[in-house]
């Protein structure tokens, strides 16, 4: 049922802390991570209502330096970086040539010749490689994951939380914006970014400080409903809010455009990988793309099961499982476009049974503004 | 924890044997693997099961897990409330949230699986694996 914890893998700095609280450890991409603390269903419900912890160190960072460090971001990655202002983030992609994805992954623009990019924990070295190998631009690039532990601070109330430990006017920073400043005493990136559809704020300092702004977030948050927060709780979290997981919705044999991701790919700004292949794409057409669904029976879809329109089966579960806040079973699956209209009737084939379900608009959940 | 008068399996179903019936369900070492349950299937009363088939299917939040029967028989109750109670297993999963009843083919054969020390020491087994 577990894989045995192994002794090669990697561990945040609060590794010991979950373990005390007597979180649920798994193998997370060659990371010994929590999964949950006291539920799924009640961290969960925690981010939706009040507030969630999440220890996010496993998060992968890239620090790319120099005079040209903004035309190897725009080289490597299909958003257009040259529109961040500094002190301003977005999300993309790291794009193979085929305009495939390496990666997703966040960019921060700290000045014109510092980006600090977050990407996901097991997909570092391989992204860092990438870059390297891509950088026919003279900039410097850190493979940065070890300098650095995160927190995301995640829910309703978690700019009152966030905001009882630093003198950084919390409220003024706009969504996918941040700044440095000090928070429990620590200089930290803090950005108003986050993986669960919820407001919220992730924050990136140095490891050896983890501990002490993880114990001081949970007592002072106690008053306000705070929870610990496992990568399961992640998980429901992102899917309800209808975004991507790398490895799942998303990988090096899916582009942007069949994502749904059209809006991260800006192939006007000029040159960069894939690029090429991105606009012949666009120009034919794509053969499939993102669906998001709902279960019309009790019966929930995992990731992998087939998804028929009557007897013809037109792909796969990409992501599946129940979507607790909304209290329905969701998922997304690859198919043809001319299939892919809110209302249209799907079966997913769970074990031995043909179980109804019908293709919605994504976002699932949207908080109210 | 583990009922002295239950037998287990290595798959972590329980079975309660009295009258020529048992009563089946799953551990809370398979409970808390699971985490918060949100389904169970359970099989139709009147279906005829050997040892080792699968009986239904338990899933949580994150995971789906088969339940196999501890022994070989027919299906006689099925513990309908837990269609739209399926946290029982959670809460109370050697008690009320019992799975199926069987009419035993064979009355020894639930004899031949796991009591309850051999059963609490392979979980604590599989618990030091997992700290390791």
């Amino acid at each position: 049922m577990s894989t045995p914890a192994k002794a090669e893998l990697q561990k945040t700095s609060l590794n010991a802390k979950h373990r005390r609280m007597g979180a649920k450890m798994v193998d997370f991409g060659g990371w010994d991570m929590p999964v949950e603390y006291t539920g799924i269903l009640a961290e969960h419900m925690a981010v939706r209502t009040h507030v969630g912890l999440f220890d996010v160190s496993h998060m992968g960072e890239i620090e790319i330096r120099g005079p040209r460090a903004l035309d190897l971001v725009q080289h490597v990655s299909c958003n257009d970086a040259s529109k961040l202002a500094v002190g301003q983030a977005h999300y993309s992609g790291l794009m193979t040539a085929k305009g495939t994805f390496v990666d997703d992954l966040l960019v921060h623009k700290f000045s014109d010749t510092h980006y600090f990019l977050c990407v996901n924990a097991s997909n570092q070295d391989k992204d860092y490689a990438h870059i390297v190998e891509h950088n026919k631009f003279g900039a410097e690039v850190e493979n940065a994951g070890g300098r650095y532990a995160q927190l995301a601070i995640q829910g309703p109330r978690a700019l009152e939380l966030l905001q009882k430990f630093t003198s950084v006017q919390l409220a003024p920073i706009k969504y996918y914006w941040f700044t440095r400043g000090e928070v429990d005493g620590v200089q930290c990136i803090i950005a108003r970014t986050g993986y669960t559809g919820e407001d919220g704020f992730e924050i990136y300092f140095a490891p050896e400080f983890a501990e002490k702004i993880w114990d001081h977030l949970m007592d002072a948050g106690q008053k306000l409903g705070v929870s610990a927060c496992g990568l399961g709780a992640r998980n429901t979290l992102r899917l309800e809010a209808g975004m991507a997981l790398y490895g799942h919705e998303i990988d090096d044999t899916t582009t942007p455009w069949e994502a749904n991701l059209g809006w991260i790919c800006k192939v006007e700004k000029g040159e960069f990988l894939g690029r090429e292949k991105l606009l012949m794409q666009q120009g034919i057409g794509v053969a499939r793309t993102l669906a998001g669904f709902e279960m019309e029976s009790k019966l929930i879809a995992r990731d992998g099961y087939s998804v028929l329109e009557g007897e013809r089966a037109i792909g796969t579960v990409t992501s599946g499982g129940p979507a607790p806040f909304l209290k329905k079973n969701i998922g997304f699956a690859y198919v043809p476009p001319e299939v892919n209209k809110p209302g249209t009737k799907l079966g997913v084939a769970v074990r031995a049974q043909m179980a109804a379900a019908k293709i919605v608009s994504v976002p699932f959940y949207k908080r109210a503004k | 924890m583990y009922p002295a008068d239950f037998r287990y399996t290595k798959d972590h179903e329980w079975i309660q044997v009295s009258g020529g019936i048992g009563t089946i369900g799953i551990t809370d070492y398979a409970q808390h693997s699971l985490g918060d349950v949100v389904f169970v299937e359970l099989p139709k009363t009147g279906t005829t099961v050997k040892a080792g088939d699968v009986l239904g299917t338990v899933e949580s939040v994150k995971a789906v897990s088969e339940v196999f029967s501890p022994v070989s028989g027919e299906v006689t109750d099925v513990n309908s409330e837990l269609s739209t109670a399926p946290e029982k297993i959670n809460q109370d999963p050697h008690k009320s949230a019992w799975l199926v009843k069987i009419k035993l083919a064979d009355a020894g054969e639930a004899s031949k699986l796991m009591d309850a020390k051999a059963y609490t020491e392979y979980v604590e087994e599989k618990e030091k694996e997992q700290t390791a």
